[in-house]
């Protein structure tokens, strides 16, 4: 196991950061950390990196206490902050450096930082200094910091805020290619993002987790209709919709695109392509919606 | 705590506070010593640095505080700290770090005034009638009184987050810890029975020891013991933050 968390709890005055949350993460998963602002994502970051102990509990990574061996902890881990401070008036490389300083990386120092400044496509603005690059270069400096000593757990802390489009997929392919060998821990409020690069979620809410399943196993747990998006060529008659069979509820999107809820957990694809083909209309998309775990999230953190 | 240092030190050098301090603290030396009627040596007429020891001090109390403002303040207020306490070095490290990257700093902004030393040598008559003991005494005084200041702008700077806060903290700890106490020492009630130990308190009767060219085990223990326990304070201020 990477990481043994065991009844962990963080109490500020009389407010329950974390409460008594338990969970493992063996080596080589990603593991999303989901929850709605102040549920206690941070706080367990945090304490998971050694900077603010914990009020009771444990909590182990690669097999050493994080209030007993913080140092053996701090090696391994590579952490990226929530809100990524940065020291701004120094130069990219030159940050790096410092960083190498610290995990005393000695001669692989150079090889490392260039190695991070390509996997992070941070190439073209290498010579500029991290407070004059854009909020997504600097994002990826503080990933660069966080892998430059190649630990073997990530602890991230919303990697893909304030990035663009591109970038985010980028960097999302970047957390499930380390996701092979590292042990990788990131929150996240983009439903989507987890869902494509976690193995296994854990929704956490008012301190407590509620709950902890692979992806797939969350969506199928939750959803209970299946919604299938349909557009015709033509416009078609609302009323004769009503006889598609196993359709319980439809709702017009636009013109010739309607929303398909079934009855039950039936895949009503098959019956609106035959509807179609019945009517003479021409079926230009036909797809079935995923229940999202932005749906589960609703559900659960309500 | 290699590292710390290092970039510490650069930090002063690439905002321009390393050099800014060091040309403040000169400039200021050199017009008391040579230019100010009251206090130049040369309508003085004695072959001494008294002045330059007797000043140094008073501007020591407003530049290193301002030096080490940043420290840790700034730290806490980017964020930045937990960057540093999130790595696998100890709060000691980090601490030690940052102390002598900044005595490093005052340190040399010391060193060229050893050409005020060689000048007043070669002008004194007959060449070289200077008291080379006292001033060498002086110079080791001025180090260790910078090395406390340090020490407490240091601190000041840890238990907040606001550089103007850590630097009107520093500069009047500073001021306390060097003078106040041989002027409390001054109170009826001290006079005569214990105004030596209260006086003992206080930097002033260290550096004033030192001056005169004796380097005493006692300063030495003295300047020592107030650096350690001011580092001692930052690292509980620091973790304190964390509780």
């Amino acid at each position: 196991m990477s990481i043994k968390v065991n009844s962990l709890s963080k109490i500020y005055g009389s407010q329950k950061a974390v409460d008594g949350i338990s969970f493992e993460v063996s080596k080589g998963e990603v593991l999303g950390f989901l929850g709605p602002n102040g549920a206690g994502k941070s706080t367990t970051m945090k304490m998971l990196t050694c900077f603010i102990p914990q009020s009771s509990g444990k909590a182990e990574v690669c097999g050493f206490d994080t209030t007993i061996a913080p140092l053996e902890v701090t090696k391994r881990i590579g952490y990226l902050p929530e809100s990524n401070p940065l020291y701004y008036d120094m130069y990219v490389r030159e940050y790096l450096e410092f960083v190498a300083g610290l995990h005393k990386l000695g001669k692989i120092t150079h090889q490392r930082i260039e190695e991070m400044i390509e996997v992070t496509g941070l190439t073209a603005e290498r010579k500029k200094k991290v407070g004059q690059l854009s909020k997504g270069y600097k994002q990826r400096v503080g990933l660069a910091q966080a892998m430059l000593h190649n630990p073997e757990v990530l602890i991230l802390d919303e990697p893909t805020s304030g990035l663009d489009p591109n970038q985010l997929v980028e960097i999302r392919s970047l957390i499930k290619q380390l996701g092979k060998d590292k042990t990788v821990i990131f929150s996240s409020h983009i439903m989507q993002e987890v869902q494509a690069v976690a193995d296994r979620v854990i929704i956490i809410n008012k301190g407590k987790i509620v709950a902890n399943d692979s992806t797939e196993n969350l969506q199928s747990r939750i959803g209970n209709e299946i919604i299938v998006t349909a557009e015709f060529k033509q416009s078609v008659n609302r009323a004769e919709l009503g006889t598609i069979k196993g359709v319980k509820n439809y709702e017009q999107l636009k013109d010739g695109k309607w929303n398909f809820v079934s009855e039950g957990k039936s895949d009503t694809r098959e019956d609106i392509f035959n509807f179609a083909k019945e009517k003479n209309l021409t079926l230009l998309s036909l797809y079935k919606e995923e229940s999202s775990l932005e749906d589960i999230f609703k559900q659960l953190t309500k | 705590m290699k590292a710390i240092f290092l970039k510490e030190l650069k930090q002063f050098f690439s905002s321009l506070i390393g050099y800014i301090a060091i040309i403040v603290f000169l400039l200021v030396l050199g017009l008391f010593m040579w230019i100010f009627p009251d206090t130049s040596i040369l309508d003085f007429g004695y072959a001494t640095l008294d002045s330059f020891f007797r000043i140094a001090p008073y501007i020591f109390i407003f530049l290193i505080p301002a030096i080490t403002m940043r420290s840790f303040a700034e730290e806490i207020n980017t964020g930045t700290i937990e960057l540093l306490s999130t790595r696998p070095v100890t709060e000691l490290q980090i601490i030690l770090g940052k102390y002598f990257a900044a005595l490093t700093l005052v340190l040399i902004a010391i060193i060229p005034t050893s050409i005020y030393f060689f000048t007043v040598y070669s002008i004194a008559s007959p060449v070289g009638n200077v008291d080379v003991g006292g001033i060498l005494g002086s110079y080791f005084g001025l180090f260790f009184l910078g090395a406390v200041f340090v020490a407490i702008g240091i601190f000041c700077s840890s238990i907040t987050s606001n550089q103007i806060v850590a630097f009107i903290l520093g500069v009047f700890l500073c001021f306390f810890i060097y003078l106040a106490f041989s002027y409390i020492s001054q109170f009826e009630i001290f006079i005569g029975r214990n105004d030596y130990l209260v006086e003992s308190f206080g930097l002033s009767a260290h550096y004033d020891a030192m001056g005169k060219g004796v380097i005493d085990s006692r300063d030495v223990v003295y300047f020592l013991s107030l650096i350690s326990f001011f580092i001692l304070f930052t690292r509980t201020a620091l973790s304190s933050r964390r509780w």
